[in-house]
């Protein structure tokens, strides 16, 4: 083992059916580091993490710990946990029906018999030490997403672990939830834990990262200290093209909708049950626009009752001037309305169907319960947007869960796509994916606009919304605040209109 | 070496098959009696009580008895897949659905020597008897969101009561022939008629299956209930469909049990064949927990589960007994198509290949 090192994994291969998901893959992870694994979707992080945590049994190589003389063997995550190697995972793996204590002992007590007083007293010291606001005694699923994460990496702390791997644990949090997260993760550094860091988001990585691994297709493309690492050459690496794509993206935007002409879609005084305040919006044939603000400020409510996701209380919707009545999201859809929304896993995919069936889903819908799709026409359909979209996927046939989260996305695209809807809502359709599949999804989003399509397009990366949108609507505590177009699009006037202040 | 990965990944697809576990099992008992008694698929012609030549055997009686099962799986195998949980109450509603078909053929006298009422009328009211019992059931699932097996125990427990309110208390007895013909033989055919129904109806969902959306929509509800409100399905409608589906399925079930007899027993009557239709579905290779669904894997189940039956009666294992022989073979299988013990097992056969390699 190398001077220094806490954990070595080297030679490392993994084999699923038909792909090669990791090829002689070596990490070196050293004591009192926080170290980035990067790469795009599909690139092998999510399958190097679960190799080494003894989710998924490794096909070759070895892993090495500070300590053990001979490599060690992991053949379950609780091997890996004996070990101190400990995991927080993207989504919550907790039992939101426990309280905050029992989910941060679960599994570890002695015997058969927990001492529940001393439960929760230790949990309520770590909570107050990590300045997480939860009481031990409360129930999980009342805790917001965020409070869950911490939960989950306060209990991973407490096992004592040497190591400690983060698998996008900052993609559901906010701003000042994320820096809180970082000082957590610094303290742990200075106790000399070794924190494997997975995010796509870059400049979290330059904030908090001491060193970067990066994969691509499943093979190593190197190590690399940070400050040695500028940001440009860094996803140059990952995407293993020049940069000239992301340059091109803005130029390509000057097409104008004919913001004189009809509107495609005018709600009044709209509002739904989801608690947001009558709102109206308008778009046009051939416009991109986007909600912006911040997380929870009613966002993604304004376009789930444009598209009838949740129960309408109030208002109007026109369509080319002629009133229609959205109650449900059939209605949308038949009025040509396509909703990608912004839960992948929980609202988009269905997880076992194959990537087919989740392509066709929503125009076999439309089309009716007496009249299914033949084989042949859903797989002709299928297969046009796996190839259109460059979906990576062994076969139309493969379970959509086994895709990675970008070509699960992708898959949802194709979906409404299909259904060529005059107005598509793309709702955060770029979270938690790779930069390559952001990119493109971006640039079909220009080139659905310049096909004539209108486009509402929500992000939490203001400078996508910038790169796409040619009007912005901002909202602020589930009202809309504001609208800001032309020159006014810039990063710091949509800040100080989400900020507000109300003076002018 | 490439040659060998496609070897592997066939042995993988083999013993990951849906159907894997359901024809191993029937191939598994065919052998047993083929060993211990090749007689056991002796099939021969006879006569009956009524001087009809017909076939019998072993194997007749298992493709007899199980049509009521047969056609419970079916039912049972899309409430499953779209609502995750199971209907407890078919056998209590088999129950109902006979009393009713009784009741209009008997004319509501005690005993009867013709029908009183139109054989399909009185079937066809069975029908919508227990259509009417599986929407309660299925409203109270998808609308009250009560987990099915806690909605179905109402008609568990109250189902053979309703039954013999119908007939007011009294056993109903038919002893006209006609009435016989779909629970035993048809004038002139010597294979029992249940076996034409059943094969009708799984020709009937065959069909359904093929020719509209039922299996996506049930499917894509019982995966992510969320995702297919937002395509514009409606999950509760959907829930409710299958259980409806499952009355109906029920209600001919039903009308095949009264047939064989002509008559009723309120308390004793399908009992227990709740739990044999769910293991059936389990049988099939199809989670309990709901999602996708292979039909015919809980059709191969519930003939499995009567070959079972069969092969223990020929034994002459007592019918007491007959559960806990039932219970150790449903372990064993249980076991084996569990997801853990599948992957240890396909791994055991890839290391052993790859000794056997080694040694070459």
């Amino acid at each position: 083992m190398q001077e220094g090192a806490i954990l070595e994994m080297r030679g490392i291969s993994k084999f699923f059916p038909g792909v090669k998901a990791l090829q002689n893959v070596d990490f070196t992870l050293r004591a009192g580091e926080i170290h980035a694994l990067m790469g795009e979707n599909g690139a092998g992080k999510s399958t190097l993490i679960k190799c080494l945590t003894g989710v998924y049994p490794k096909d070759e190589g070895e892993i090495y710990m500070a300590g053990h003389d001979k490599a060690v063997t992991i053949r379950s995550p609780q091997d890996a946990q004996n070990i101190g190697i400990s995991t927080v995972y993207q989504e919550i793996t907790l039992c939101p029906n426990l309280t905050v204590a029992e989910n941060m002992y679960i599994g570890r007590t002695k015997g058969s018999l927990a001492n529940w007083r001393k439960m929760n007293q230790g949990a309520g010291k770590i909570l107050r030490d990590l300045g997480i606001p939860a009481a031990p005694n409360q129930q999980l699923s009342s805790c917001s997403i965020a409070v869950q994460q911490m939960v989950a990496i306060a209990r991973a702390v407490d096992m004592d672990c040497k190591v400690l791997i983060l698998d996008e644990p900052t993609s559901s949090l906010d701003e000042q939830e994320v820096q809180k997260l970082f000082g957590l993760m610094r303290d742990l550094k200075a106790k000399g834990v070794g924190i494997i860091f997975v995010t796509h988001f870059l400049e979290q990585v330059y904030e908090v990262c001491d060193r970067i691994t990066v994969l691509r297709d499943g093979q190593l493309v190197g190590e690399y200290v940070i400050e040695d690492m500028p940001r440009v050459l860094l996803v140059s690496k990952m995407l293993g093209k020049d940069l000239d794509d992301m340059a091109d993206i803005k130029s390509e935007s000057g097409t104008a909708a004919d913001m004189s002409s009809t509107p495609v879609l005018e709600a009044k005084d709209l509002c739904s049950n989801a608690g947001i305040k009558p709102f109206d919006f308008s778009i046009h044939k051939g416009e991109v626009n986007g909600f912006t603000g911040l997380l929870g400020s009613g966002r993604s409510e304004c376009v789930r009752a444009i598209f009838g996701a949740d129960r309408v209380t109030g208002g109007s919707v026109k369509m080319d001037g002629k009133d229609v009545k959205i109650h449900k999201p059939l209605d949308a859809m038949k009025s040509g309305i396509g909703y990608l929304p912004e839960d992948r896993k929980g609202d988009g995919i269905v997880g076992d169907l194959s990537v087919r069936e989740n392509i066709i889903l929503a125009l076999q819908v439309m089309k009716g319960f007496f009249r299914p799709f033949s084989r042949a026409q859903a797989e002709k359909f299928a297969d046009e947007y796996i190839k259109r979209l460059e979906i990576k996927t062994a076969s139309s046939d493969t379970p959509i869960n086994s895709l990675s989260g970008g070509n699960q996305q992708k898959c949802i695209v194709a979906r409404w796509l299909l259904t060529d809807p005059k107005y598509l809502i793309l709702d955060e359709p770029t979270r938690g994916i790779d930069i390559g599949t952001k990119i493109e999804i971006q640039k079909l989003v220009l080139q659905l606009a310049a096909e004539g399509k209108s486009v509402t397009f929500i992000s939490s990366e203001i400078d996508e919304m910038l790169r796409t949108c040619s009007r912005l609507i901002v909202m602020r505590d589930r009202k809309a605040v504001g609208e800001l177009s032309g020159e006014d699009l810039t990063q710091s006037k949509i800040m100080a209109t989400i900020a507000g202040g109300d003076k002018q | 070496m490439k040659e060998k990965r496609s070897n592997e990944s066939f042995f993988r697809r083999l013993t990951r098959h849906q159907l894997f576990i359901p024809v191993a099992a029937l191939l598994a008992l065919v052998l047993f009696n083929l060993i211990a008694d090749p007689s056991f698929f002796a099939i021969s012609l006879k006569e009956n009580s009524l001087g009809n030549p017909v076939l019998s055997g072993n194997i007749i009686s298992v493709l007899d008895n199980a049509s009521e099962l047969v056609l419970l799986a079916i039912g049972m195998t899309l409430v499953t897949a779209s609502s995750g949980g199971q209907d407890i109450s078919v056998g209590a509603t088999m129950a109902i659905a006979g009393s009713v078909i009784l009741r209009l053929v008997c004319g509501g006298q005690v005993s009867a020597d013709t029908m009183q009422a139109p054989l399909f009328l009185a079937v066809l009211a069975g029908i919508v008897v227990t259509m009417a019992f599986g929407a309660f059931n299925g409203a109270l699932v998808a609308y009250f969101k009560i987990q099915p097996m806690v909605a179905t125990l109402i008609m568990f427990t109250a189902g053979r009561s309703i039954a013999a309110w119908i007939n007011n208390n009294q056993l109903p007895f038919i002893n006209d022939v006609a009435f016989k013909y779909a629970g035993t033989f048809l004038p002139g055919i010597p294979v029992p008629t249940p076996v034409f129904i059943t094969l009708f109806m799984i020709l009937v969902f065959w069909l359904v299956l093929k020719f509209t959306n039922l299996g996506l929509y049930t499917q894509a509800v019982g995966i992510n209930a969320n995702s297919s409100r937002l395509n514009g399905l409606d999950p509760k409608k959907i829930k409710l469909l299958t259980y409806v589906i499952l009355g109906a399925c029920v209600a001919i079930a039903g009308f095949i049990r009264v047939s064989r007899s002509g008559s009723i027993n309120y308390s004793r009557i399908a009992e227990n064949i709740e739990m044999d239709a769910i293991l059936a579905v389990a049988l099939g290779g199809n989670s309990l927990g709901g999602g996708k669904f292979n039909v015919y894997g809980s059709i191969l189940g519930a003939y499995v589960i009567q070959f079972l039956t069969t092969t223990l009666y020929k034994y002459n294992v007592p019918s007491t007994a007959l559960p806990a022989y039932k219970a150790v073979v449903v372990i064993l299988l249980v076991v084996l198509s569990a997801p853990v013990v599948r992957e240890k097992l396909s791994r055991m056969k890839k290391s052993s290949a790859k000794a056997a390699k080694e040694v070459a």
